[in-house]
């Protein structure tokens, strides 16, 4: 089932200028190359100019989606504008066939003073569909983004939702080869993002799309390809989504361990116990799927406190939270009746996907007056494990693979 | 199925390819320029109370001054063919077919800066767009000019089915000279800021106000005027005047459409590179 390839990408690079006036100079010399035939490519830097994107190559066929990711900055963007015709590539050759939709802004060339249905022939003939082709889909597209009862009003009268719905409306109906997505899923409310959301599969099966987002979940759900891009360049490429995804998370220090209150509590230590089964592996602590978690904790409170609860909040690399464990809930305060308290923590059965996760304690009071609680110390991302589940799961877009178990039943 | 190719190259090493894509994209962009017509024009008119009378506001504003400066002998502006107030509102009219196209170019580049950097659309639209509205509103001030002449009980006969040329060539030629000045002045704000400056200049060595003198420097300097040839022409055909310069006005013409086919070609090249260096 090997369909043609509409996207070809070889060797492309892009310079950018990091200084404006030096950047305009270059403008002119540019265009005066261009303009003589004399522009070829150029694979120097010229002083003051860095590589945006350096060296990119891949393919991507009809049906296929390509996962563009990266930190702000890597040369995603910059890469999109070479697709799709904005800009020309510096080295290299980019070879896209068949219809190209890119939905990187919504409502392009909307007038605020005409109405919608006017708007939505404007955006449409600057997006490429003809004005016969408006026509036959126009109640299809005021139906998709329920906005009927407006349709006739100018459109400076919508809310932002309002246009970026009928945008989008009209966006998705026309009918590309090559699909360029650039977070715009996240448009509108919850109920609308479904719905785009399916609209956008349902154009997906006969386009190559190239996808760029930050939510990894989606880019799981909807990538069967990725590309991870780190300062201009390719980090990784391949089939493998969820190992991208993994790279993609390694860069992010911003869960470095930090005290944030130690007033009243000094965390001492914070443990997690490996499994035994990787007892002898190497680096952080490793806990098998389904095994107890047990964090220990060694904690010195002040004495003017009588009695304490812990919370244990657990993180994943995305900086989601998936995970508090309150003794609150479960048990009497603990009774602050010696100098240091080691404690364990055990959670039964932890379910978690595969990834690395973070531990934050909180010491805290609970105020049974003023029905509030008093913070005594907080120590955040302190220590870290990791999860080791069946590694052909990969990461999905969840926060825990659910046990259970299938059986046919027989009627 | 359609294919594009971006390479670092110069599009004008292959020009074949180029003039082809061109075609398409003037063809297809054709229609997307009628809508961003109609789409311009119609906001225009519809948040304004007065709407197409402003086409003759100014001018008529324009023409109380000047035929108050003439009349009060503060300034000569020499003897004219016409009676005076028609002269001088039949040129201020003219003149702002010419500047409104000559800045058409690059001000639709600018509005659309945000598109430009967006929407890959075929980018000669805007500018046939710009034509488009020039002809519009150049048709609006034409047909107030025309009443206007009646009021005053001027009527000038046949040369009137010719006038429609001589707004046809002005605002090709103001757009040709537009597009000279859009690559640089998309880069650089101080051509925009430079143009009303030149402009006002141009506009007095141009017999719009006044009429040619009949002798020294300031009638040399207006009679080699490039302008000068096309505002007469025209100015000639609507006010029924056996036309002074019509060997200029031909030779200008031909010029005008060289150039405008060069400059397009130059804009079609350019707007990559001014896509990357603008902030949009």
């Amino acid at each position: 089932m090997s369909k043609e390839v509409l996207v070809r990408v070889e060797n492309v690079s892009k310079k950018f200028c990091r200084d404006l006036k030096t950047s305009l100079w270059y403008g002119v010399k540019d265009l005066t190359a261009e303009l003589m035939g004399g522009r070829k490519g150029q694979s120097e830097l010229r002083p003051k100019e860095f590589w945006a994107v350096k060296d990119v190559s891949f393919e991507l066929r009809r049906g296929e989606c390509l996962g563009l990711i990266g930190r702000n900055g890597a040369g995603k963007s910059t890469l999109l504008k070479m697709l799709n015709g904005l800009i020309k590539p510096d080295t290299g050759k980019i070879t896209m066939d068949g219809r190209v939709g890119a939905l990187i802004e919504l409502g392009s060339g909307f007038n605020p003073i005409l109405t919608g249905r006017e708007n939505i022939y404007n955006n449409g003939s600057v997006l490429g569909i003809s004005k016969k082709e408006i026509d036959k889909v126009i109640d299809e597209i005021i139906a998709f983004s329920e906005i009927e009862k407006f349709i006739d009003s100018p459109v400076a009268y919508y809310s932002s939702g309002m246009k970026v719905r009928l945008g989008f409306s009209v966006a998705v109906h026309m009918k590309p080869d090559v699909l360029i997505l650039d977070e715009v899923l996240a448009v509108g409310d919850s109920g609308f993002k479904i719905k785009s959301f399916n609209k956008i599969n349902e154009m997906m099966k006969n386009a190559a799309v190239i996808f760029v987002s930050h939510s990894m979940p989606n880019v799981a759900i909807i990538s069967n390809k990725i590309l991870l891009m780190e300062y201009g360049q390719m980090e990784f490429h391949g089939e493998d989504v969820s190992t991208g995804i993994d790279k993609y998370f390694d860069h992010f220090g911003g869960n470095d361990p930090k005290v944030e209150f130690d007033e009243f509590a000094q965390v001492e230590e914070v443990t997690v116990a490996s499994s035994e089964k990787y007892i002898n592996l190497e680096g952080m602590p490793a806990v098998d799927y389904q095994d107890d978690l047990k964090v220990g904790i060694r904690v010195k409170v002040d004495p003017t406190i009588d009695w304490f609860h812990v919370k244990v909040q657990l993180t994943d690399k995305d900086l989601k939270i998936v995970g508090i464990y309150d003794s609150f809930q479960f048990q009497e305060p603990i009774q602050n009746d010696t100098d240091i308290h080691q404690l364990e923590v055990v959670i039964p059965n932890c379910i978690f996907i595969n990834g690395e996760y973070s531990v934050t304690i909180f010491i805290q009071q609970r105020d049974m007056i003023l029905k509030k609680w008093n913070l005594l110390g907080l120590y955040r991302y302190w220590t870290k494990f990791r999860v080791k589940a069946s590694d052909a799961l990969g990461y999905v877009p969840a926060v825990v693979y659910l046990p259970g178990r299938i059986e046919s039943i027989v009627k | 199925m359609e294919r594009r190719v971006y390479t670092p190259h110069s599009n004008i090493r292959k020009p074949w390819v180029m003039v082809r894509e061109m075609a398409r994209d003037i063809r297809k962009g054709n229609d997307l320029a009628k809508r961003l017509t109609i789409r311009d024009t119609k906001a225009l008119y519809r948040q304004s109370f007065l709407g197409l009378l402003w086409a003759f506001i100014l001018p008529l504003a324009n023409t109380l001054v000047w035929v108050f400066l003439n009349n009060s002998g503060i300034v000569s502006m020499g003897e004219t063919d016409i009676p005076y107030p028609i002269y001088v509102f039949s040129g201020t009219m003219i003149w702002a077919i010419f500047m409104e196209s000559m800045q058409a170019p690059i001000e639709k580049t600018t509005q659309n800066k945000s598109i430009l950097a967006k929407v890959n659309f075929p980018r000669e639209a805007l500018i046939v767009a710009g034509i488009y509205q020039g002809l519009f509103n150049a048709g609006v001030k034409a047909i107030i000019l025309i009443v206007a002449m009646a009021i005053m009980g001027y009527f000038s006969g046949w040369t009137l089915l010719l006038f429609p040329i001589g707004v046809i060539s002005l605002v090709l030629a103001g757009t040709a000279i537009g597009l000279v000045l859009t690559p640089l002045g998309m880069l650089y704000t101080d051509i925009s800021k430079a143009i009303p400056l030149v402009m006002q200049f141009l506009m007095y060595t141009t017999p719009v106000v006044y009429a040619i003198p009949k002798e020294g420097l300031s009638s040399q300097i207006v009679r080699h005027n490039p302008i000068t040839p096309l505002i007469m022409t025209t100015r000639d055909w609507l006010t029924g005047m056996q036309p002074e310069f019509l060997n200029g006005f031909l030779w200008m013409n031909l010029i005008v459409v060289v150039l405008l086919a060069i400059m397009l070609v130059a804009y079609r090249l350019a707007m990559p590179i001014l896509i990357e260096r603008m902030n949009a």
